[in-house]
């Protein structure tokens, strides 16, 4: 007789550990279904319109003669809706965040967070109604020829929709810097100003460029409001007051309509959603690089 | 208690809460001029939150209220009118876990006088804090490297050289050794003994041997009160108190 019993076989074990490679599984089945996609749709469209003419075309015409296939004025309306709300959430959030974790006692602290996550949790169409019928209207009392639909009202409550995430990540960053590296820069003779300003924003610098990053990633992304708010009008513009259209707001137009699946203007769908998951991808990517570096710093 | 000489600082009836709890308790002690004066006592003995007490370190920490007054050369630096950052020009501090500044190791140096706009050539300040802290021999050559990139010990030095760039009249040191090895830990207690001439120190240790190396004057606490304070020769060889008697030949502690 051995001291120890002999192995025995564990169903339960094996049975829940075949359930989670499962779940684990089907999240990747998904993308690649997604992907695959993608690319077969994408490929075939490429077939009847040329990859410059699509990438570098300055008219987007594709259900009205005379067709034309440039995703310029797309990727135009789309930017102007990064840079509006960026300009709107990046410097704000960043504040918001400095504010929580340097100046803020415990009980503001415990007031803004929950407000912060009750403003992450409004449905982005709500947003989309909040920009036209307050938004717009706010925009027409400053300035004339401000259109119905326009980018500057749709990229505002697109910088507000991202702002909670924006305060938060930095928030998170702000917080990994040690508590001894805010101690040292006092005990030298600094101001709370210059503590914040000069040692701890600096320290955690990339954490709040990921942190901009995602930002940015989810304006590209958005929407709803957009569809709602920035109108459906493919504008190579700069001007904000303006009617444009992003490429999210074109899926919605198309999807929503009557076009026959198979034909050309269907595909176009395919084409602009691998231009915008391409640029997602690319902004997420390097949002989680530069977070795994600055996670190395301080361990 | 101990001769009359020039006390720099002096705690009188000093009483620190953490919310309900004392940390210190009616701590009356004197820090004398271009002396190193040791604290020593059992972990959780309050001698880390008495000299944080004095360049007003506390202060960051939330729910801590203090009694008492701690005088600068008859200064309360607890006084209304007192703007604590002065205080830390004053009082240099070094800290338990070496905390450079992920800067350069010319900024991490440099940095202070910068923003206080100290007077004088800054790269001379720089230079002369670094030989003081007997680490510019070792980083002349590379002072735009990453401060991060210094070993634990050479990190600590520049810390040290930090505080000195400040010229402060007084360091205060936490236990600045004990993230140290041996050999880092002889280092910088040579450095205490130069630093002595132009300086005064108040080191906390829970380390007895340092305490008794290098020390002129060694207060014992214990539960956040002042046990016994004197010469450090006396406090180890003939303790007044039973009790510091009991933790400096080991009997505890």
């Amino acid at each position: 007789m051995t001291l120890l019993a002999a192995s025995k076989y564990r169903w339960g074990e094996a049975i829940l550990r075949q359930l989670f490679f499962v779940c684990a599984f089907i999240s990747v089945l998904t993308t690649v279904i997604v992907i695959g996609i993608l690319a077969v749709e994408t490929s075939s469209f490429f077939e009847e319109v040329s990859v410059t003419d699509f990438l570098f075309g300055t008219e987007w015409r594709p259900l009205l003669e005379p067709k034309a296939y440039g995703i310029l004025p797309l990727l135009g309306g789309t930017m102007l809706i990064v840079v509006g709300s960026s300009i709107v959430a990046l410097p704000v959030g960043l504040a918001c965040a400095v504010y929580l974790s340097e100046y803020a006692s415990d009980r503001a602290r415990n007031i803004i967070k929950p407000v912060l996550e009750v403003l992450a949790g409004i449905p982005t169409v709500v947003y989309g109604y909040f920009a036209i019928s307050f938004v717009t209207p706010g925009l027409r009392l400053v300035f004339d020829d401000v259109q119905i639909f326009n980018a500057a009202s749709a990229a505002i409550v697109v910088g507000v929709m991202v702002l909670p995430m924006v305060a938060s990540l930095c928030d998170d960053a702000l917080r990994s810097v040690p508590s001894s590296l805010r101690e040292g820069a006092y005990s030298v003779g600094a101001t709370s100003y210059e503590v914040t300003a000069r040692v701890v924003v600096p320290a955690a610098l990339s954490g709040i460029f990921a942190a901009f990053v995602l930002a940015v990633s989810r304006a590209i992304g958005e929407t709803m409001a957009v569809t709602l708010a920035a109108g459906a009008t493919p504008n190579l513009t700069l001007n904000p007051l303006e009617s444009i259209q992003t490429m999210t707001a074109y899926i919605v137009q198309v999807s929503l309509g009557d076009t026959p699946s198979g034909g050309l203007a269907y595909k176009t769908l395919f084409a602009v959603a691998s231009v915008l998951f391409t640029i997602t991808l690319v902004m997420n990517l390097l949002a989680n690089k530069v977070m795994r570096k600055y996670q190395e710093v301080y361990e | 208690m101990i001769n009359s000489e020039n006390a720099v600082l002096e705690a009188r009836d000093v009483t620190i809460r953490y919310g309900g709890h004392a940390a210190v308790k009616n701590v009356n002690l004197s820090i004398y001029e271009k002396k190193i004066t040791a604290i020593i006592g059992p972990s959780g003995c309050g001698k880390s939150t008495l000299l944080r007490s004095l360049n007003r370190m506390n202060d960051f920490i939330d729910h801590v209220t203090q009694d008492g007054e701690i005088l600068y050369r008859d200064t309360n630096l607890y006084d209304e009118g007192v703007d604590p950052v002065e205080v830390r020009l004053h009082m240099g501090m070094v800290f338990q876990r070496p905390n450079p500044f992920p800067k350069s190791i010319f900024r991490n140096v440099a940095w202070g006088p910068t923003i206080n706009g100290l007077p004088g050539d800054i790269n001379l300040r720089v230079e002369r804090a670094l030989k003081q802290a007997a680490l510019w021999e070792e980083v002349k050559d590379r002072l735009d490297d990453s401060a991060l990139n210094l070993s634990g010990g050479q990190q600590q030095r520049l810390c040290i050289a930090r505080a000195l760039a400040m010229e402060p009249e007084v360091i205060l040191m936490d236990e600045p050794c004990s993230a140290l090895d041996p050999v880092s830990t002889a280092r910088i207690e040579d450095l205490l003994f130069e630093l002595k001439q132009n300086y005064t120190i108040v080191i906390v240790t829970h380390n007895m041997q340092q305490a008794s190396r290098v020390s002129d004057y060694t207060a014992f606490m214990e539960s956040g009160t002042l046990i016994e304070y004197g010469d450090t020769d006396q406090v180890f060889t003939r303790p007044k108190q039973k009790r510091t008697e009991d933790y400096v030949t080991g009997r505890f502690g």
